[in-house]
């Protein structure tokens, strides 16, 4: 008889919920033996190849490469007796009820008699819902709808006038990173509903009560009707921290930016220098490798830019060190890693650094060290030949500059219009540590840097 | 035969001194051969090249007859299809957690098989080639790490100790099982009981650990240190934690201490013999650092390629364990291919029938948790099982 397993995704390390198929590495029809890997899954913590449990035909995909998938849920059909007559209903080897097929001849991976092998062992392996076991000689299990909280009413002793929050009554569940965020935030853990288990507070309820208007503002959204050719993409991995990233950042620190357009022609020159000269050969270097040199003076000079918002310990942490992040666009994403102690750098292993940085960030090897702990930095949209943007800091630093395009532009240079070529700079720092003044003065010290490499460093060194 | 000593005396010239000035240049790459040893170096004792070439030492020998050599090998494979069972079992949802000794056969086998009868082994969670020398039936960690096991263990009897999954912990324990042996006055003959502590790089950096060697030195304690020195705590590599040498550092508590290739069976089985000699005949404790690779993860709940390079580990397969004493059999003629692919077939083997009866393992009753606290019971886990068995009872259709 044919005989029809189905593998359930187990949780391949210790708590996860889910994982992405990367590849199947069988088809339909195709035949597989015991311990025959038949598929590439990608969790939060790994990539692994899933040995198949089952000597047999696959009869059925039943999720396509890319899908993320929920532990739990079948991926694969495989008949482990591809020779027999009727199909039997698919067997699943996870599947809570299947003690009913318990046999006691069980072969591996099949139900054993005692329900064993239904029940995976993977944590969260089992059905994804908790079940309520019936008590013996209870009523019967009618929905009990939740009885309607006695409120204390308060006596109006005069009519005060009525807040329309909801004052919670007793204690408030939220995990405690939950709490520290509400109160990074500023938000108040009592007036939110939970939308967690037991009424408890989630990090979104959190992130969604900080990011909404302090006024109920009704706004006539237009509402998209989902047409068949819309793409829905999961949001997951990198675009999700990204996200997760900038409206923490975005919601907590007050924004300003500055912009100034200046000359780069002298910078391009002597990045040109640099390039023919002996103690450079060999080396990558070009305009953000000295751009990043200016801002490591600059910093030198007005070192508050370099800072951080303690707000747990009501603290402006001064940076001793400046770990300059570079914001790059990878196949994965955005992803922004730092280099460590640049400050303590010369010019020329400074641009050595920002070429394995480069590289290792486009190989997607950037190790996790080296994407926390940034305390400055730079992203270069001008690679991308747009003027300039109003970047959003990376969350706790100070300040982030973009880089823009450099392009030939009429500029008045000593007293004709003459063709130069041309940049933006554009900074946006927390004004919360950074004043007008204090950001203006840093932003002019590089607009004077990009102007003149060379007459500045002498100038203050 | 107490030779350690002398290979003690040859530490000063350790091969992976650093002279780098620590300046703060972060960017630049960490090479991987300041922790690697050199070969040439009277202090990494090795008896067989990563080639299969058998070399002198001019302390530690071995001398095994043809069918020992191939009974090690024997060893080395099945240890290590049994292995990877465990981690094809983790990927199907059957095992919660692998941990997987894949590289370290040698250091396992080697170590194990030079414990005379009457040793006792205190295990880290890894120590699974070192069971099959101790002939227990290897379904042990896998009732564990399924979770149908709840550890209860006779060590007396296996002469072996339960796992131990808190870092170090178990030092502490030999240390003070070997006092307990000279208390016992069973040491000082060639009977005598000696006691061997796994443990790994990461370890040494605990408490614990240097706790037990203060107390092993002082009390002159018939305990072995193993440590099998991986390259890495789960993914900090040694040497961020260590500027010297592992093995030096029992200098400092005034025992020896030696280095050996822990990817070389000989070498491993002939130093663990000499320093569990000296220990049961009541020369005090010693230290070995197997110099080895955790070819794989550090359990199936890591992902090593986020922290150190391929490059590494393609370095490190052609010290292969496993391939080195295959090659060494060949070399000197004393096994052929058929007898290779029949120890490979005896390997599957037993990982199949492994397989299917850890599938069927029984799952224990939840008051099974009551049942081997107290040998003789105790009135309140007695009210308690009473208690906790009058609740299972209240569901309907409970069957537990």
């Amino acid at each position: 008889m044919s005989r029809l397993q189905q593998f359930i995704l187990p949780d391949l390390a210790e708590g996860l919920t889910e994982a992405e198929i990367l590849q199947w590495m069988v088809a339909v029809g195709d035949k597989v033996e015991l311990n025959q890997p038949f598929v590439e899954v990608e969790t939060a913590k790994s990539a692994v190849e899933i040995p198949s449990p089952y000597a047999g035909v696959v009869t059925e995909i039943l999720r396509d490469a890319g899908e993320t998938v929920d532990v739990g849920s079948p991926i694969i059909t495989i008949d482990t007796d591809p020779n027999g007559e009727a199909p039997a209903a698919p067997e699943s080897a996870a599947a809570p009820a299947a003690e009913t097929a318990a046999s006691n001849g069980a072969k591996i991976g099949e139900t054993t008699a005692d329900g064993r092998t239904a029940v995976l062992v993977g944590y969260g392996a089992k059905a994804p819902t908790t079940v309520r076991r019936a008590r013996k000689g209870a009523a019967p299990a009618a929905p009990v709808a939740p009885a309607p909280a006695p409120v204390a009413a308060p006596a109006p002793v005069a009519p005060a006038p009525v807040v329309a929050t909801p004052v919670a009554v007793g204690t408030v569940l939220a995990k405690p990173p939950v709490r520290k965020l509400a109160k990074d935030l500023g938000v108040d853990l009592r007036a939110l509903v939970g939308s967690g288990p037991q009424g408890s507070i989630t990090r979104d309820d959190v992130q969604s009560a900080a990011s909404a208007p302090a006024e109920p503002v009704v706004v006539a959204s237009p509402v998209v009707a989902p047409s068949a050719g819309d793409t829905r993409i999961p949001v997951k991995g990198v675009r999700k921290l990204t996200a997760e990233n900038m409206v923490a950042s975005a919601f907590s620190a007050p924004h300003v930016t500055e912009f100034l357009t200046v000359d780069a022609t002298r910078l391009l020159k002597t990045v040109a220098k640099m390039r023919e000269s002996d103690e450079f050969k060999g080396v990558r270097v070009g305009p953000l490798a000295l751009l990043a040199k200016g801002v490591l003076l600059a910093v030198k000079r007005h070192p508050m830019v370099n800072s951080s918002w303690d707000a747990a310990n009501g603290e402006i942490v001064v940076k001793e060190h400046v770990n300059l992040g570079i914001a790059a666009a990878t196949p994965r994403g955005l992803i922004v890693p730092n280099i460590k102690a640049a400050d303590t750098l010369s010019t020329k292993e400074l641009a050595e650094a920002l070429v394995e940085l480069t590289s290792t960030a486009r190989d997607g090897k950037t190790p996790p060290a080296d994407m926390t702990g940034g305390s400055f930095t730079i992203t270069n949209v001008g690679v991308f030949g747009v003027d300039t943007g109003t970047p959003i800091l990376p969350p706790g630093e100070a300040a982030i500059l973009a880089f823009g395009a450099i392009r030939d532009m009429p500029w008045v240079h000593k007293g004709k219009v003459v063709p130069r070529k041309v940049t933006t700079l554009g900074l946006s720092f927390d004004h919360r540590i950074i004043d007008g003044e204090l950001g203006s003065k840093f932003l002019a010290d590089l607009g004077r840097f990009v102007n003149d490499p060379k007459g500045t460093l002498l100038a203050w060194s | 035969m107490v030779n350690g000593e002398r290979a003690r005396g040859t530490t000063k010239s350790g091969g992976t001194t650093r002279t780098a000035a620590k300046k703060p240049t972060p960017r630049k790459k960490a090479t991987t051969d300041r922790s690697v040893a050199n070969v040439a170096d009277p202090a990494f004792v090795q008896l067989l090249t990563p080639d299969g070439e058998r070399v002198e030492h001019p302390d530690y020998s071995v001398d095994f007859t043809d069918q020992e050599y191939r009974d090690l090998y024997r060893d080395l494979v099945i240890v290590r299809r049994l292995d990877t069972e465990g981690t094809t079992l983790q990927r199907q949802g059957q095992l919660g957690i692998w941990a997987s000794l894949a590289g370290q056969e040698a250091a396992q086998i080697g170590s194990g098989r030079a414990l005379a009868e009457q040793d006792m082994v205190f295990p880290t969670y890894r120590e699974h080639g070192v069971l099959w020398t101790r002939d227990i039936d290897p379904i042990m960690p896998f009732g564990l790490f399924r979770g149908v096991d709840l550890g209860g263990w006779d060590a007396q009897k296996y002469r072996f100790q339960g796992y131990t999954i808190v870092i170090g912990a178990q030092t502490l324990h030999a240390t003070g099982y070997a006092m307990g042996i000279t208390k016992d006055g069973k040491v000082g003959t060639d009977d005598g009981e000696a006691v061997i502590a796994y443990f790994g790089d990461g370890a040494i950096s605990q408490g614990d650990v240097n706790e037990a060697f203060i107390y092993a030195a002082a009390y002159d304690a018939p305990v072995v240190f193993f440590c099998q020195n991986n390259q890495y705590a789960i993914s900090v590599p040694v040497h961020k934690q260590a500027k010297t040498p592992l093995f030096k550092r029992a200098d400092g508590f005034g025992f020896p201490g030696v280095r050996v290739d822990g990817n070389d069976v000989l070498a491993t089985y002939a130093v663990t013999k000499v320093a569990m000699d000296r220990a049961r005949h009541g020369q005090g404790p010693g230290l070995i650092e197997a110099f080895t690779y955790r070819m794989g993860a550090h359990t199936t709940t890591d992902d090593p390629t986020r922290y150190r390079d391929k490059s590494e580990e393609e370095e490190w397969r052609l010290k292969d364990p496993v391939a080195r004493m295959r090659g060494f059999l060949e070399k000197q003629q004393l096994a052929d291919d058929d007898y290779f692919a029949s120890i490979d077939a005896e390997a599957a083997e037993h990982a199949l029938s492994l397989r299917e009866r850890v599938l069927t393992l029984p799952e224990p009753k939840p008051s099974a948790i009551f049942d081997h606290v107290y040998p003789n019971g105790s009135p309140l886990l007695d009210a308690e099982r009473a208690e906790f068995l009058a609740y299972q009872e209240s569901f309907e259709g409970s069957g537990h």
